[in-house]
């Protein structure tokens, strides 16, 4: 063990005046070299608390140990036993609350670059090597149709795969990957990425439907008769509003639109792809969370002069990950804190004002942040010419609404054991946001893997 | 994938086809819809499913050849696979016993009315039909219509066929004379809804109109095809897309369908 070096080895990235022109990934990854570097950085503990903070155990000191010893393909293997997505989970999963914030090493320096080195190796297998199918065992001879191809449906399916069973997941859109594809920016995941990680599963076996709604185009009763068991990894995919006047204005959106129409159709390559997306100067995106980020830069890459962000918290009470905020400050975003929307005013119909009012941080809430209160007489306006909504989604009703015996809860996500993953209907799993509300791509993947655990068993055992 | 069976170039600007959804077939009804990509550059783009035949496991629908996106889409011939195809979506209509009930279709509403009356005549309502278009040569179906439905009225703006005026024209003229409706369904461009909400309003018959607003997903993912039913926001996709056209907020309406105005000519430009 040589000198403890405190920093992490920074990873290069696109300079920000130059990457809001563009929808090209702004993190480089690093170089091999880098990653060695970073590798020998690992303290290598025996009792690594750093695999206590992931949600889908991934031997973390295992997988550096072999980046340190430039065998970057027994690392990729040893990763992949534990997470089908490093690739994704490298980007996207907040590290910082997770693995980094348990390394030994953070406790005094920077924590080793955990998730940039799981990025390293997934991106340095698909770039150079043929990658491996992992040798399935025998056929069960049991069915799971998992319901949603989006980060939990695709765990659970590569997991069932490789129990043995028979798996075909069903997607509504025409694309799979969920929020990975319809959702989070290309500047933030490419979608090459997700396409290639979901084409392992084809792979593995996994045959996929697209375009097919189920609930709508069959029930969940249709599907038991040729299934033994299904999974529901459905989302969070109704967007809220704010039920404040003047919401119905053309030009203002919900997140999910705008990045709907940015993402999945293509509209930042509008009128080659013939989605339009709204382009404005001035861009106001309502909400503090990823998603939040991911319009307000979307925002600045279509072309906005300004990109301005509503928020009715302070910045320490952001549900967005550091890295995001830290991002969208670099690119320019103007933070509008502690300040919340009350009306949108038009002309002719199209927005063109957010009224606001500020706020003020009073006691704690039921969530522990300190609720903000608004301040009498302090209303103001923002001219805008384009409004995002971002405060947040509920499960989709399409398959409770057809499904009388399986029970929902008050806030409209699926009952589930979260142990096993079971709903009340007997043969039926759920997990990831349909079942715990909106939340982040890791959570979903690690309800993916508990899930698939609880089908196994029940499968294997016939009880209930 | 989904492929075209029969393509058919009904009347100028209106396309059927017949393509091969076994799955649809078994499940639709009448007034739900599909969301469309005819190609991989193209949006996605909701019909409203006109006819289904579950022992063939086809269905049948038809759309006016307008924006963009139509026009890819009616750019497509007999043997093509389409990029994209989901459906059945929507609620269906309502099937029950009424007793004397109005259909009012235009344009691509004529089709979509034609199972409606069916299904309809089949519960045992006396079912007339109101058919709309500008000229003769412009109404389809009218045998269709007629097998099904116990009278078919027509009217045209230029008089070529029927009362010379538009439905909501005629179907004031009939109300006027005593007509009785227990209820009424339209389905077609906008402002004709629109007109027969209004037109059937003082009398007081509730009216079922079927909106088209511009939409994404087409499962309530995204929230574009929002409108204001009785002071509530309601998704066309999932919470309907049939609404009493008397709760409608047809301003909100009429101003949400200009939105893309500016992009639609841009991108017909371009082909």
């Amino acid at each position: 063990m040589g000198k403890i070096i405190p920093n992490k080895n920074p990873m290069r990235e696109q300079p920000p005046e130059e990457r809001i022109k563009n929808f090209n990934e702004v993190p480089y990854g690093y170089s091999p070299e880098e990653a060695i570097a970073e590798a020998h950085r690992c303290l290598q503990c025996k009792k690594p608390l750093c695999v206590d903070g992931c949600p889908v155990e991934i031997d973390i000191p295992g997988f550096i140990g072999f980046i340190a010893e430039k065998k970057f393909k027994e690392g990729i293997v040893r990763l992949k036993e534990k997470n089908i997505l490093p690739a994704i989970c490298g980007r996207v999963c907040p590290q910082e609350e997770q693995c980094e914030r348990e390394c030994i090493l953070g406790k005094k320096h920077e924590p080793v670059a955990i998730g940039r080195l799981e990025r390293f190796l997934a991106d340095w297998e698909r770039e150079n090597i043929e990658i491996e199918i992992p040798v399935l065992p025998k056929s069960t001879g049991k069915k799971v149709a998992v319901v949603g191809a989006g980060p939990a449906g695709i765990t659970a399916a590569a997991d069932l795969v490789r129990f043995g069973h028979t798996v075909e997941i069903f997607e509504a859109l025409h694309e799979p990957g969920g929020v990975l594809v319809y959702g989070i920016p290309e500047f933030r995941l490419p979608k090459a990425i997700v396409f290639k990680e979901i084409d392992f599963l084809s792979k593995m076996g996994v045959r996929l439907h697209t375009d097919t709604v189920i609930g709508m185009i069959k029930s969940l009763d249709e599907l038991l008769e040729e299934f033994d068991a299904i999974f529901l990894g459905t989302g969070a995919g109704l967007p809220w509003f704010m039920g404040i006047p003047g919401e119905n204005l053309n030009r203002l959106y919900s997140a999910n639109e705008y990045l709907t129409r940015a993402n999945l159709m293509k509209a930042y390559l509008f009128p080659k792809y013939k989605t339009p997306i709204a382009k404005g100067k001035r861009v106001a995106t309502v909400g503090g969370g990823n998603v939040a980020m991911d319009c307000a830069r979307t925002a600045l890459r279509l072309g906005a002069e300004e990109s301005i962000l509503i928020y009715r918290r302070a910045k320490e009470q952001m549900p967005a990950r550091n890295e995001e905020i830290h991002h969208a400050e670099e690119e320019g975003v103007n933070f509008q804190l502690l300040t919340n929307p009350i009306a949108f005013h038009g002309e002719n119909g199209w927005v063109k004002e957010a009224e606001c009012i500020r706020m003020e941080l009073g006691e704690p809430d039921d969530s522990g942040r300190r609720r903000p209160v608004p301040i009498d007489g302090s209303n103001f306006k923002i001219p805008v010419d384009i409004v995002i909504i971002a405060i947040g989604n509920s499960p989709n009703p399409l398959i409770p609404a057809t499904t009388p015996d399986l029970e929902i809860t008050r806030r409209e996500t699926i009952v589930t054991d979260l142990q096993t993953g079971k709903t009340t209907k007997r043969g039926v799993f759920a997990g990831g946001d349909v079942a715990t509300g909106a939340a982040t791509v890791i959570l979903a993947m690690g309800a993916g893997k508990t899930a698939a655990k609880g089908i196994h068993e029940y499968l294997i055992s016939g009880e209930w | 994938m989904v492929k075209i069976l029969q393509k058919e170039h009904i009347v100028p600007n209106i396309h059927e086809f017949i393509v091969t959804a076994p799955d649809i077939a078994r499940k639709a009804r009448a007034g739900q819809f599909v969301i469309v990509i005819p190609d991989k550059y193209a949006e996605r783009i909701p019909i409203t499913i006109a006819d289904w035949d579950n022992e063939q496991g086809t269905i049948s629908i038809l759309f006016l050849e307008i924006g963009a996106g139509t026009q890819s889409l009616a750019a497509l011939n007999t043997g093509d696979e389409i990029f994209s195809f989901t459906g059945p979506l929507g609620r269906s209509f309502e099937i029950k016993k009424y007793g004397t009930v109005g259909l009012v279709g235009g344009c691509y509403g004529i089709g979509a009315i034609y199972p409606l009356a069916k299904a309809l005549k089949e519960c045992g309502n006396k079912v007339v039909c109101y058919s709309e278009a500008r000229s003769r040569f412009l109404l389809y179906w009218n045998e269709k219509l007629e097998s099904v439905a116990d009278e078919v009225r027509y009217s045209t703006t230029d008089g070529s066929l029927g009362s010379k005026g538009h439905s909501h024209d005629l179907l004031k003229k009939d109300l006027e004379l005593d007509e009785h409706y227990d209820k009424i369904f339209a389905v077609g461009c906008t402002y004709m809804m629109y007109k027969i909400a209004h037109t059937t309003k003082p009398y007081g018959i509730n009216t079922i109109v079927s909106m088209n607003p511009v939409m994404i997903d087409g499962t309530g993912m995204c929230g574009a095809c929002r409108l204001e039913v009785g002071g509530e926001t309601k998704f066309a996709c999932v919470d309907g897309p049939h609404f009493d056209g008397h709760k409608i907020n047809w301003d909100v309406v009429l101003n949400r369908r200009k939105a893309y105005i500016e992009e639609e000519i841009i991108s017909k430009e371009r082909l």
